[in-house]
Order: C-alpha cells, then sequence, then structure tokens
C-alpha cells in the first residue's frame, strides 16, 4: 500500500479480520439499498415483456382484460413435456366473455430447450405462436425466430384436426410443414412441442373454459 | 517514473490499452462484439464499474492491509457490478437482454482487478479515478472497433439497435450498409472475434513499429553513416 510505516496494531489478525468483516457488511448494506430502489421497476420491466410476447401470440383486438392477472396454474399429470410439471394459462377475454388462451410450451431443440409461446382460440385453433428463446445454430435453425423468417406463421390457423395428425411434421417426415436445409432437427422439435400444446389445451380445455364463471365464446 | 494525467491518457487509449497490450478481457470482447452497440454497450458498464471501484479502492488504499486486499477488492467489485446490473435491469431494460449474462461477468474482468492492484491501491484519488476512466475509454475503443469490423462484414449493418442504448434521438446512427447482404456469418461466430482481434492486434503492432521508426529518423543524425534504420 502507499503507507510506509505500517503502524504495528495493523498487523494483529484481528485487523485483518475487522476489516474484512467491516468491508463484508458495507457491501452488504448497499447491495440491499440497491436492490429495495430497482425491485419494482424490475417487475414492471417483466411484466411489460410478458405482455409483449402474449400481445404476438394473442391479437390485441381480441381482448380488453388484463391478461397477465387472469391466470391459471396448470399440472401435467402424465403428460409430461420436456419434464415440464406445470404450464401457466393466461385467459384473454372482451366484454366478460374469454377469446383465448396463451402459455407456454416445450420442445426439445437440437442444442437444447426451445421455449414457445403458443395462443389459441377457445376452439383450440392457433392465433399464434412465437418462439421465445432457443439455443439452436445460428443461421440453420434460428429461421424459427420471427425475425429470420416467417416459418412461425405457418402455425396459425391450425388445430388438432386440421391437418390431420399424419401431417403434423416437417416434409421430410411426409408432413406439411416445410424443413430448413441443413436443419431438421429444429422444426421437428418446433412442431412435436406446439402438437403437444394442443393436446395439453383439449386435455383441459373444460376446466379452462369454466373456471370463475366465465362464459367462453363459442366460434 | 513520475505519474502525469497526460501519461495516464496515453498509457489507458493506447500505449498500455486493456485488450492490444495487456491482453486481458478478451473472453467478453469476443462474446459481446458481435454488434458495435453491445461493444459499446459492454464497454460504458465496463467503465463505470471501472471508474467506481478505483474511486472507492484508491480512497481505503491506506487502511486495507497487503494480506486481505485481494478479497476486498474482489468484494467491492461484485457489489459494484451488482449494482450496474439490477440498474441497467431496472431501467436499461433492452439492452440488459441484449448483453445478458455479460453483466454480471464485468466480475471477472481482469482489467478491472488488475487496474485495482497495480494503480488505484498505490496512487491517488484523482489519478485512479482518471486512470480508470482512460482504461475505460480504451476499451471501449477496441470493443466497438472490433464490433464495427464483424457486423459490418457479418451481416452488413452499423450499430444496429443504437436506439435501444442511447435513446430515439440517435436512430440515425443505425445504417444498413449493405442491403439484401446474404451476411458472412462466420465473422459473428466466435472465429470470426479470433480472426478480427488478430489482425486488430497485428494492425496495432505494424502502427506502434510505423511510429517509432518515425520518431528514430527524426532523432539520428545524419553526419553518421554505418547504421541504417535497426528496427
Amino acid at each position: 500500500m502507499s503507507t510506509v510505516r505500517e503502524p504495528s496494531y495493523r498487523k494483529r489478525i484481528g485487523y485483518h479480520a475487522g476489516l474484512l468483516w467491516a468491508m463484508a457488511a458495507i457491501c452488504s448494506a448497499a447491495l440491499v439499498i440497491a436492490y429495495k430502489a430497482t425491485d419494482e421497476d424490475i417487475k414492471l420491466r417483466q411484466r411489460e415483456d410478458m405482455q409483449a410476447t402474449l400481445q404476438q401470440v394473442i391479437p390485441a383486438r381480441l381482448y380488453d382484460n388484463d391478461i397477465l392477472s387472469d391466470k391459471l396454474d396448470i399440472p401435467l399429470d402424465g403428460h409430461v413435456m420436456a419434464g415440464k410439471a406445470m404450464i401457466t394459462v393466461y385467459r384473454a377475454s372482451k366484454h366478460n366473455k374469454l377469446t383465448g388462451f396463451a402459455y407456454q410450451v416445450t420442445g426439445l431443440g437440437y442444442a437444447g430447450p426451445i421455449e414457445i409461446m403458443l395462443g389459441v382460440d377457445t376452439s383450440g385453433r392457433i392465433l399464434g405462436t412465437r418462439v421465445i428463446s432457443h439455443s439452436e445454430t445460428p443461421g440453420l435453425g434460428d429461421k424459427i425466430e420471427i425475425k429470420k423468417d416467417d416459418w412461425i406463421e405457418l402455425f396459425n390457423g391450425l388445430s388438432l384436426g386440421a391437418p390431420s395428425t399424419e401431417k403434423w411434421k416437417v416434409k421430410k417426415d411426409g408432413g406439411q410443414f416445410d424443413q430448413f436445409t441443413g436443419a431438421t432437427i429444429t422444426p421437428r422439435a418446433v412442431i412435436k412441442a406446439v402438437r403437444q400444446g394442443l393436446e395439453f389445451f383439449q386435455q383441459h380445455r373444460t376446466e379452462l373454459v369454466h373456471i370463475d364463471n366465465k362464459t367462453s365464446v363459442q366460434k | 517514473m513520475t505519474i502525469t494525467y497526460n501519461r495516464i491518457a496515453r498509457d489507458g487509449f493506447w500505449n498500455n490499452n486493456v485488450v492490444m497490450s495487456q491482453m486481458l478481457a478478451l473472453c467478453p470482447l469476443l462474446a459481446v462484439t458481435s454488434t458495435a452497440t453491445n461493444g459499446l454497450g459492454m464497454g460504458l458498464a465496463t467503465t463505470v464499474v471501472m471508474i467506481a471501484s478505483a474511486l472507492i479502492i484508491s480512497l481505503i488504499r491506506d487502511f486495507v492491509t497487503t494480506e486481505v486486499r485481494i478479497p476486498v477488492f474482489v468484494l467491492i467489485i461484485a457489489a459494484i457490478v451488482t449494482i450496474v446490473d439490477l440498474s441497467m435491469n431496472a431501467w436499461l431494460h433492452e439492452l440488459h437482454k441484449v448483453l445478458g449474462l455479460f453483466i454480471p461477468l464485468i466480475v471477472t474482468n481482469c482489467a478491472i482487478l488488475g487496474r485495482a492492484e497495480s494503480f488505484a491501491s498505490r496512487n491517488a484519488v484523482r489519478y485512479s479515478v482518471f486512470d480508470g476512466l482512460m482504461m475505460g475509454i480504451g476499451f471501449i475503443f477496441v470493443l466497438v472497433l472490433i464490433g464495427a469490423m464483424r457486423e459490418m462484414l457479418g451481416s452488413g449493418t452499423l450499430f444496429a439497435n443504437a436506439s435501444l442504448l442511447l435513446g430515439d434521438q440517435f436512430q440515425f446512427l443505425e445504417m444498413t450498409l449493405i442491403p439484401e447482404y446474404g451476411g458472412f456469418l462466420l465473422m459473428i461466430l466466435p472465429p470470426g472475434g479470433f480472426l478480427a482481434l488478430g489482425f486488430l492486434l497485428a494492425g496495432k503492432r505494424l502502427l506502434d513499429r510505423r511510429i517509432t521508426f518515425s520518431e528514430k529518423k527524426e532523432t539520428r543524425v545524419d553526419l553518421s553513416m554505418p547504421e541504417q534504420a535497426t528496427s
């Protein structure tokens, strides 16, 4: 350090320990203050993020409620999707009638899990899907992102019955979805996850549309 | 060696540049410089941490003993980085999402602990803070340079997403230099980072050599014949 003569008390172990203790206490205090100061704003940002994602899968004109607060946690029993134990479903309603549902499904991609937000209307038809996060190869598998390619929009309007089960695959496997050159596992994983999402909705549909005395709108 | 602001500035920016001379902080450099804006954002966050840590450490340098200085410095740096991370998450959220994991990783940035240990813990507050600032500016310079190189070659744009970092007034900075550019993907992936860094380092050596060479030429007395340029 810059002082040439160090006072002898400095060499005692008590001083070293006391100094560390004091620094730890001061840093902890600073961190608590910082946490308290930013906590509300961070939670607000997370809500904004979720709102933005939900708006991409359920068109804004279809609902007027506070979609983030009307949510249900559905446990996955025997219908395990990539290890998930529970799915949170957000419900959209207009004039107090249910119009749509949004929830997150997980696919097993080439390089890790792919998180997909799925939006369906009350009859189980897809309103929109978006890939929220993934680790697929840039330039090859990342075409599932809306920023890179429109591929994800192929799902709009589809449901469990239309197309039929054999068509819910990439073209290579006899289905109707385009695959990407050099990356078949990625689109396969997304298609499978979306389909599982639709099956989940069908399984739990009665639960979802009738809780809390909200009447549903048949389309 | 006397310490002057001039010397600190020249060292921080060029002669002892964090990346080009000390070869520190290469990991965040390579990971973050896929675009110029990301590089700039990372550089600014790191500079804030450098200045704050330099200030605090040089303020307490008379009380910290040699035996426990490293834990104390790391503790201070980690606390500062956490505060920066929380602030960015709350108030610069979009940029925070883009930079992601690399903000907490600023703690592991050797440059910060290195400057704390070799400069801030031995010098007056005003010099230490200035040193932190200049080292940070040197780091930003390299980050933006490499980020721009990789972005232009890799995606054909420059300063994409600048408005996320600097605010909407700076949207004019976002340029697409080559429209409909397929993109040289390699430059955005890690190998491209290494390549860009390699060229930058070679370029600096070349420039340094030219500068020393021209300085030598000026001071040589032309009466003596024997030696030509030795460098």
